[in-house]
């Protein structure tokens, strides 16, 4: 069974939003890389007989873009932003600390299948570095060493990310002017 | 206070637009939007006429906020006319440059802002679809986004015979998925068709051949909300802020170690030194340098000259440097201004689409390379000579400006901070991880 089968409502609204349905590729790919983690040969191959190309053409804009996958990822796919704001902040002690925590690097899942990491350019959170992501999740903000274990933490439990208490500042506020400001 | 253009973010003239509804419960619903005047610019705008928006936002002295500035009725005048083809709006709400992260809350907390804003430029180019090409990165704004275009639609606010009238308009979002040169408008348009995001050939312009090869207008966020209320408050009202070539008020971003970093709406014309200091707490550390506009600008030295430079396009040129997207990132004094630009170098190497030889082999290759190899204490005598001779050889020879912003920050970086750079390469200093100073 294709991974489009039952998804026939959901196909017609988004080739509906295009007037070729090769603009559909992207968003596509990206409900493949949702449901299942990565995106495989065979979905590439479902995915180019839908918009009516290659399976070649399918996997040259897969490999452009850094959200796609073409490997398995973790449960929790992990993205550290590595660029300016959050390096001063710190990004790459972040990162060495993630990989020294889950002893993996790029392209590797934890034994228990639950960790995959990923550098990753510009967030555009720069005021609330250093920032990861985590899946397609909102950004988890200002992260500290202890917040980043009580992170792991949570996810080993099988917590969803809303609900795990993290310590010291939480996320950020964003102000209009300066007397709001809680970042 | 004086009688003369309001360029102080203090002057009790001047109050908080683009930001005055965000941070605020529920501000991102059709409900909240309409309760606070929301929808009657687009209404004015349809009673104005075509024409007569675009001379309006003429005469406000808009320049597009996404980095370039150029000014934003200029370019809705280029959008041929009744060609009986679909017109396409198209906003670029791909906000990528390091340092950037102003036209997100936009997004987050007011997105029927941005729609009106669309709407407003859809009338005036003659588009009654509009595309939102939203960062794939940015969840919360995605599904904002999404649920504010759904509830407009419902409630008449979207689709066909608006306001009683017989002006149309409806909106879709497609979602980026990690690629900064989607920023720039022709990858933008390739990736929005299901390409690989690599610039186009210009010409033509995407007022003659764009989306699908009918004609198309790209804007940024900051400047399609801009245009909602020079519609409704008129461009006199606009041009009343600002200097006299850079017309208006902007977002400013602040990020590195300020005690209140953040997003700052300020006109035009306001100095640093009012941004860095008054409404960003001062810094927390020693800095050396400021970015005045997101990664791709030259950094500046910090000192009281700087400080005192007014913000806006001619000044911060003046000194050597960009406006760019007001991104103000601060570069400590106890980081290695070497490693700075190498972080930097690695972003745009990373993120060059690899279309034309320039980019592909001297960013990405002998620019990043370069730094490796000086970053590890690997330097000799004459590297920072073929760094300099490497951006003369990149720098306007590149099929898009991606290159060009990978040479400005290193140009400005040996400008004023060379002994540095000559420091690393002679005594083979291996740089230290700015991560020392991690909380």
């Amino acid at each position: 069974m294709g991974f489009f089968d039952d998804k026939q409502d959901w196909l017609a609204e988004v080739f509906g939003q295009y007037p070729e349905r090769r603009a559909a590729l992207m968003p596509l790919l990206r409900r493949v890389q949702q449901d299942e983690g990565w995106i495989s040969p065979e979905r590439q191959e479902e995915i180019a007989r839908l918009v009516g190309t290659t399976a070649t053409e399918v996997a040259g804009v897969m490999s452009f873009y850094s959200y796609y996958q073409a490997l398995p990822t973790g449960k929790y796919h992990i993205q550290v932003c590595a660029t300016l704001s959050c390096a001063i902040a710190g990004a790459d002690e972040l990162w060495d600390e993630l990989v020294n925590e889950l002893q993996i690097l790029r392209g590797d899942v934890s034994d228990d299948g639950l960790f995959s990491i990923q550098k990753v350019e510009c967030l555009g959170s720069c005021h609330t570095a250093p920032v990861i992501q985590i899946n397609d999740e909102p950004y988890v903000e200002c992260v500290t060493k202890a917040r980043l274990r009580a992170l792991l933490e949570g996810l080993r439990q099988g917590k969803r990310l809303e609900e795990i208490q993290l310590p010291g500042k939480v996320g950020h506020v964003v102000h209009n002017r300066g007397d709001e400001v809680g970042a | 206070m004086s009688n003369g253009p309001i360029v102080s973010g203090k002057d009790p003239r001047f109050e908080v637009t683009l930001y005055k509804h965000v941070g605020k419960d529920q501000s991102w619903t059709l409900d909240y939007y309409l309760e606070h005047g929301g929808y009657q610019a687009i209404q004015k705008a349809i009673a104005m006429g075509q024409d007569a928006v675009i001379e309006e936002v003429k005469r406000s002295g808009l320049r597009g906020r996404g980095g370039a500035g150029f000014p934003t009725g200029l370019k809705w005048s280029f959008m041929p006319k009744n060609t009986g083809k679909q017109h396409y709006i198209v906003c670029n709400a791909d906000e990528s440059e390091p340092g950037s992260f102003k036209d997100r809350y936009l997004l987050e907390d007011d997105p029927h802002q941005l729609i009106e804003g669309m709407m407003i430029a859809g009338l005036a180019i003659q588009a009654t679809k509009g595309y939102i090409y939203i960062r794939g990165e940015y969840r919360r704004a995605y599904d904002r986004v999404v649920a504010a275009i759904k509830e407009a639609r419902e409630r008449g606010y979207l689709g066909q015979n608006l306001f009683g009238t017989s002006f149309e308009f409806d909106l879709y979002v497609h979602r980026g998925a990690g690629a900064y040169i989607c920023g720039e408008e022709t990858a933008l348009m390739n990736s929005l068709e299901g390409l690989r995001a690599n610039p186009r050939m210009k010409p033509p312009f995407p007022a003659q051949a764009g989306l699908w090869g009918k004609p198309t207008t790209i804007n940024n966020v900051e400047s399609l909300c801009s245009v909602v209320h020079i519609i409704q408050r008129g461009a006199d009202w606009f041009a009343s802020m600002g200097t006299e070539k850079s017309k208006g008020h902007k977002l400013f971003q602040v990020s590195g170690p300020f005690k209140r970093p953040g997003v700052y709406e300020l006109p035009l014309g306001t100095t640093f030194r009012e941004l860095l200091y008054d409404w960003a707490g001062g810094p927390t550390e020693p800095i050396q340098a400021i970015i005045p506009g997101g990664s791709s600008c030259p950094p500046l030295p910090w000192n009281d000259e700087v400080l005192d430079t007014p913000m806006d396009y001619e000044s911060i040129a003046a000194k050597g440097s960009l406006l760019g997207t007001g991104g103000v990132i601060g570069i400590p004094a106890s980081m290695s201004m070497v490693d700075a630009m190498w972080n930097v170098t690695r972003f745009y190497g990373h993120e060059s689409c690899g279309k034309c030889t320039p980019c592909r082999e001297g960013v990405s290759g002998w620019m990043v390379r370069l730094f490796e190899k000086m970053g590890t204490g690997q330097g000799e005598k004459g590297d920072v000579e073929l760094l300099e001779d490497l951006l003369n050889q990149i720098e306007g020879r590149s099929f898009c400006a991606l290159a060009d912003a990978a040479c400005w920050p290193v140009r400005g970086s040996l400008k004023h901070f060379r002994e540095q750079f000559v420091d690393v390469v002679e005594n083979k200093k291996a740089l230290e991880r700015v991560g020392s100073r991690w909380a």
